[in-house]
C-alpha cells in the first residue's frame, strides 16, 4: 500500500492556531474554514479576505526560447505581453483537452511565470518541460509561498504595508520585488473572487510574517482569514472554472466557455487543429450557469435534465452566500444552452426546477 | 449547549417531550459540525417516520446531511420557518430551529435514545 503524506504550505501552523478546520484538498492540508463559509464570504465582498494558496503551483520559463514555448503550450497569445503583464489561459491537449487553466506573467523579455493548480502541478510541470525549447522550465512551487488578499479594502490594506504605488498595478499586471511589510513579494492584481485584490507572492517560509502583518494591520477595515470553503462559493459566483470540477483533459475550452482565450490567429499551439475542427463543427455540448428555482442546492454530480431527460451534469454547485439562490454550473447538448432555457436538477430523485442564466451570477458594481 | 430536558439520538437530533407529542429538531453539535445551513428539505404533515430511518436533509453551503428520526410515528407539524430562513437551525437549533413534531407510535422509544450527560460524552464534550 503507498503510504501518502500530505503536504502543509508554511501557514499551517497560524491556521491551527486560528481555529481553521482543516480538509484534504490535492494531496495538502489547507485550511477549509476559520468563522465560517458563510461568514468569509460575505467579509470579501464587503471588506476584504485573506486566503493562504500556497498550494498552487508555479513553474518559470525563460531562456531564448521562452516566448516561443509559452505561445506552443498555450491557447492565449503571450506575444501580447509586455513586462509585467499577465493573461488567463487554457494549456490543451492536441485534442483540445484542457490539461490546466493558468495565469501567465511575463517578467521579462525571455522571462515567463505560469501560475497553476494545485492539483495539477506535476502533471503540469512534466508537460512544461517536454514542450519547452530553447529555454528551461523551472518548477519554482516549493519555493514560493501565494496568499491572496481579496475585496473592497484589498487596496487600502497593502498599500499600509508598502512604499509602491499600487495605482500603478492594472489589473492582471504583476510587480516584481515590490517590499511588503519588509518583505521581498510578486505582488499581482490577481484574484479568483470577483473582487479587487491582489496575489502576493513570498519567499515559502515568510509566508507567516506577510501573514500577520495584512491581518493585523487589515484587522480594523474587517479583514478575515478565508479559507477554500469561502474561495469556491466566491469563484463560483463570479463564474470562473474549477479545475477538476468544470474542466479537464475531457472538455474543451470552446465547450467550456472560453472561447475567448483561444487565439487561432496567433499561429501554431498544442491543440489547435482540434480546436479549429471543433470551432468551425461548433460543439455539441456547452457549459452553462443556472440558477434554482428553490433552495435544494445543485451538487457536483447531479443529473441535468431538459423536458425530463438526461443532457448533461452538474460540475459545480452550491448555494450562493451573496447572491442568495442556489446556483449551478454544467454541461449541456447545444440545444439547451440558451439563457433562460427550463432545466432541472434531479436532486435525490426528485427534478427541480432550474433555469439557464447569463454567467457571472456575480459582477461588483 | 445541550439542554438537560432534551433526549438525544446517536445522529444528532434531539426530542423535546410535549404532551403526548414530541418535537424534533438536530442539537448544536450537529448544527456547528454543519455550518451555514442553507436548505431543509422535510416530510409533510402526515408522513411516517421510523426510528434511525432518514425523514429529511439538511445542506449547508459545503455539505448534504440526512436527518434520521429519533423516534417512529406521524408527522404533525414541520417548521414553516425553515423555508425562507433555514439559517435558524445555526443560531437557534432548540428553539426557532425545530424540525417537525412527531406523533409518536409508542413512547417508550424515548428510552432508546440518550440523557444529556450520555450524549455530551459521545460527542466528547463532556466535562473533565
Amino acid at each position: 500500500m503507498a503510504i501518502t503524506h500530505l503536504k502543509r504550505t508554511s501557514l499551517y501552523d497560524v491556521h491551527r492556531a486560528a481555529g481553521a478546520r482543516i480538509v484534504e484538498f490535492g494531496g495538502w492540508e489547507m485550511p477549509v474554514q476559520y468563522a465560517g463559509i458563510v461568514e468569509e464570504h460575505h467579509a470579501v465582498r464587503t471588506a476584504a479576505g485573506l486566503f493562504d494558496v500556497s498550494h498552487m503551483g508555479e513553474v518559470e520559463i525563460f531562456g531564448p526560447g521562452a516566448l516561443e514555448s509559452v505561445q506552443r503550450l498555450v491557447t492565449n497569445d503571450a506575444s501580447r505581453l509586455t513586462p509585467g503583464g499577465g493573461l488567463y489561459s487554457p494549456m490543451c491537449l492536441p485534442s483540445g483537452g484542457i490539461i490546466d487553466d493558468l495565469t501567465v506573467f511575463r517578467l521579462h523579455g525571455d522571462r515567463f511565470l505560469l501560475v497553476v493548480n494545485a492539483t495539477r502541478t506535476e502533471r503540469d510541470f512534466l508537460w512544461i518541460a517536454e514542450h519547452t525549447r530553447a529555454a528551461t522550465a523551472r518548477n519554482r512551487s516549493a519555493e514560493l509561498a501565494l496568499l491572496a488578499l481579496q475585496g473592497p479594502k484589498a487596496e487600502t490594506i497593502l498599500g499600509r504595508l508598502t512604499g509602491a504605488d499600487l495605482t500603478q498595478l492594472a489589473y492582471f499586471h504583476l510587480a516584481e520585488g515590490m517590499a511588503v511589510a519588509g518583505l521581498a513579494c510578486l505582488v499581482a492584481r490577481t484574484g479568483y473572487t470577483g473582487e479587487n485584490g491582489f496575489e502576493i507572492a513570498c519567499e515559502w517560509n515568510a509566508a507567516p510574517v506577510l501573514w500577520r502583518a495584512l491581518m493585523d494591520t487589515g484587522g480594523p477595515d474587517g479583514l478575515v482569514p478565508a479559507g477554500l470553503g469561502a474561495r469556491d462559493t466566491l469563484r463560483l459566483e463570479a463564474g470562473y472554472m474549477l479545475y477538476g470540477n468544470d474542466i479537464d483533459e475531457t472538455t474543451t475550452p470552446l465547450e467550456a466557455p472560453l472561447g475567448w482565450t483561444i487565439k487561432f490567429e496567433k499561429g501554431e499551439f498544442i491543440g489547435r487543429e482540434a480546436l479549429l475542427a471543433q470551432k468551425e463543427r461548433g460543439a455539441v455540448r456547452k457549459l452553462v450557469g443556472f440558477e434554482m428555482m428553490e433552495r435544494a442546492v445543485p451538487r457536483h454530480g447531479y443529473a441535468l435534465l431538459a423536458g425530463g431527460r438526461p443532457t448533461g451534469q452538474v460540475t459545480s454547485g452550491t448555494f450562493g452566500p451573496w447572491v442568495r439562490k442556489s446556483i449551478g454550473m454544467g454541461y449541456v447538448a447545444r440545444e439547451y444552452a440558451a439563457v433562460g432555457m427550463p432545466l432541472q436538477v434531479d436532486i435525490r430523485g426528485r427534478p427541480t426546477g432550474a433555469k439557464v442564466v447569463k454567467l457571472p451570477f456575480y459582477r461588483r458594481s | 449547549m445541550y439542554p438537560k430536558d432534551l433526549r438525544y439520538s446517536s445522529e444528532h437530533e434531539w426530542v423535546r417531550v410535549e404532551g403526548g407529542r414530541v418535537r424534533v429538531g438536530i442539537t448544536r453539535f450537529a448544527a456547528d459540525r454543519l455550518t451555514d445551513v442553507v436548505f431543509v428539505e422535510l416530510p409533510a404533515a402526515g408522513a411516517k417516520v421510523t426510528f434511525m430511518q432518514p425523514f429529511g436533509v439538511v445542506e449547508s453551503v459545503k455539505a448534504v446531511s440526512d436527518l434520521y428520526a429519533p423516534l417512529s410515528g406521524t408527522v404533525v407539524e414541520v417548521n414553516p420557518a425553515l423555508v425562507d430562513s433555514p439559517e435558524v437551525v445555526n443560531s437557534d437549533p432548540y428553539g426557532k430551529g425545530w424540525m417537525i413534531v412527531v406523533q409518536p407510535d409508542d413512547l417508550r422509544e424515548l428510552e432508546r435514545l440518550m440523557p444529556v450527560d450520555q450524549y455530551v460524552v459521545a460527542i466528547g464534550e463532556a466535562a473533565p
